[in-house]
């Protein structure tokens, strides 16, 4: 198939606007209508965009091909209602158990570089699809790509089973439980890579709103030798948490390194 | 069991003559806004030793299919504390919301929930939470039981009036 170098351009950066953290500045997020609820059965509807700020949807709609809902008792929940419109994706998940959910969108990939005819080229795919890069390719270098972001709600009593971690990739594990967040309080959770401490490690936290304000109001932690970060809400809201690792060490010998990322966001309420 | 009376029968009821007794009143005000609807309360006992004793929950008890409890987490500090943990409507905690005016609990130290609170220092908690509304949230101390006959009072300034604290040994 033959493409302007313009629609080339416009598919490329759609790629890149769909991946979190990429080099560009964009931010990746889910956005829970509620994250503490009561009442029997409760629905949330949840938004998910790629934004400049935090969280306005002003950019470019989340692909929701790699979104997951898992309920309080560990297994998959459907979520439903899903839509994608211009600037945002968006889904709602009905709460039919008491306990804690988790709301995750998760992907695993291949990305590629390389030289043909003196043209650099990006390739984004998996292990099976590594014929699509042409045998005359030089300079190949291909990274595994492992992104989570994830938010969580909870009816009634929160619980654990739906909160832990695959062992892949750079996931978030609660000390404090995700939906039990009180401005002025500390709260405190550990980052593992691969299912061990992911040890000091940058966490960036911003809260939400910025659009109304000056400042960024950034503030950048570093997790312990045990992984864990630890963070005293100044004000409510909802927060964007990320953090990134890369390294040489991907699941498939295909790749020579790394990048692996993680974004949660947490709702912290008024006391 | 707990008891909750109105004010014009709570002085009809004999006490034991041991038993501190803890009265609890609490001003719903009247409110001048285009909606109104009437606000959930809870009334809690917190103490020094981290324990919680409930006391009271007004919320719209009668609504079909428990819809009522839909709004229960508004009552954020209740619900963190003791709502998310309790399955609504609950026997003799549970009641219908109420108009403004003064509202009189009376709880009797020989009886639930009071029955086995130790001795110690307490922290009387009302929170209220209106639809369409905002919230307060009121605390007064006492120490319980009360040696000799006590008051305590806060005052709201907008979603409750005053909160009054009686203690009798």
């Amino acid at each position: 198939m033959r493409m302007s170098r313009k629609a080339a351009a416009a598919i490329a950066l759609a790629i890149a606007a769909a991946f979190p953290l990429s080099a560009h500045a964009h931010r990746a997020w889910l956005l829970p209508s509620a994250t503490v609820l009561s009442g029997s059965e409760p629905w949330i509807t949840v938004d998910a965009a790629i934004s400049n700020d935090l969280f306005y949807f002003e950019h470019h709609p989340m692909q929701l091909d790699s979104l997951k809902v898992f309920g309080p008792d560990g297994a998959e929940v459907q979520a439903q209602n899903q839509a994608t419109g211009k600037f945002r994706s968006v889904f709602d998940v009905q709460l039919a158990k008491p306990g804690t959910y988790r709301i995750s969108v998760a992907s695993d990939g291949l990305m590629g570089r390389y030289k043909l005819n003196g043209e650099t080229k990006r390739w984004r795919g998996s292990v099976e699809k590594l014929a699509e890069i042409p045998a005359e390719a030089t300079d190949l270098e291909i990274t595994e790509t492992q992104r989570r972001l994830e938010t969580f709600a909870t009816s009634g009593a929160p619980n654990e089973a739906a909160l832990k971690p695959t062992g892949k990739g750079l996931e978030l594990v609660p000390v404090t439980h995700p939906n039990d967040l009180f401005v002025g309080e500390e709260a405190s959770f550990k980052l593992v890579m691969d299912g061990k401490p992911a040890a000091d490690l940058e966490v960036t936290v911003i809260p939400g709103g910025i659009r109304y304000r000056t400042e960024l109001k950034e503030v950048t932690l570093k997790t312990d030798a045990e992984g864990t970060f630890k963070v005293t809400w100044p004000e409510p809201g909802y927060y964007w948490i990320s953090a990134s690792v890369r390294d040489a060490k991907p699941s498939t010998e295909k790749a020579k390194s790394r990048s692996a990322s993680y974004v949660a966001t947490l709702e912290v309420l008024a006391q | 069991m707990r008891i909750v009376l109105p004010a014009a029968l709570a002085g009809l009821i004999a006490t034991p003559a041991l038993a501190a007794d803890l009265t609890v009143s609490i001003q719903i005000p009247e409110m001048s806004v285009a909606e109104y609807h009437k606000p959930y309360v809870a009334v809690w006992i917190e103490g020094a030793d981290k324990s919680i004793t409930n006391l009271a929950v007004w919320y719209d008890v009668k609504a079909k299919d428990n819809k009522g409890n839909e709004w229960l987490k508004d009552l954020r500090q209740w619900w963190r504390k003791i709502g998310r943990e309790t399955t609504m409507p609950a026997d003799g905690l549970s009641s219908a919301t109420r108009a403004p005016g003064e509202h009189t609990l009376d709880f009797s130290g020989s009886n639930e929930p009071l029955k086995n609170l130790k001795p110690g220092q307490y922290t009387l908690v009302v929170e209220a939470a209106r639809e369409v509304g905002g919230r307060e949230l009121l605390k007064v101390p006492f120490t319980w039981p009360a040696a000799s006959a006590a008051s305590g009072s806060a005052q709201g300034t907008t979603e409750l009036g005053a909160v009054k604290l009686e203690l009798k040994p």
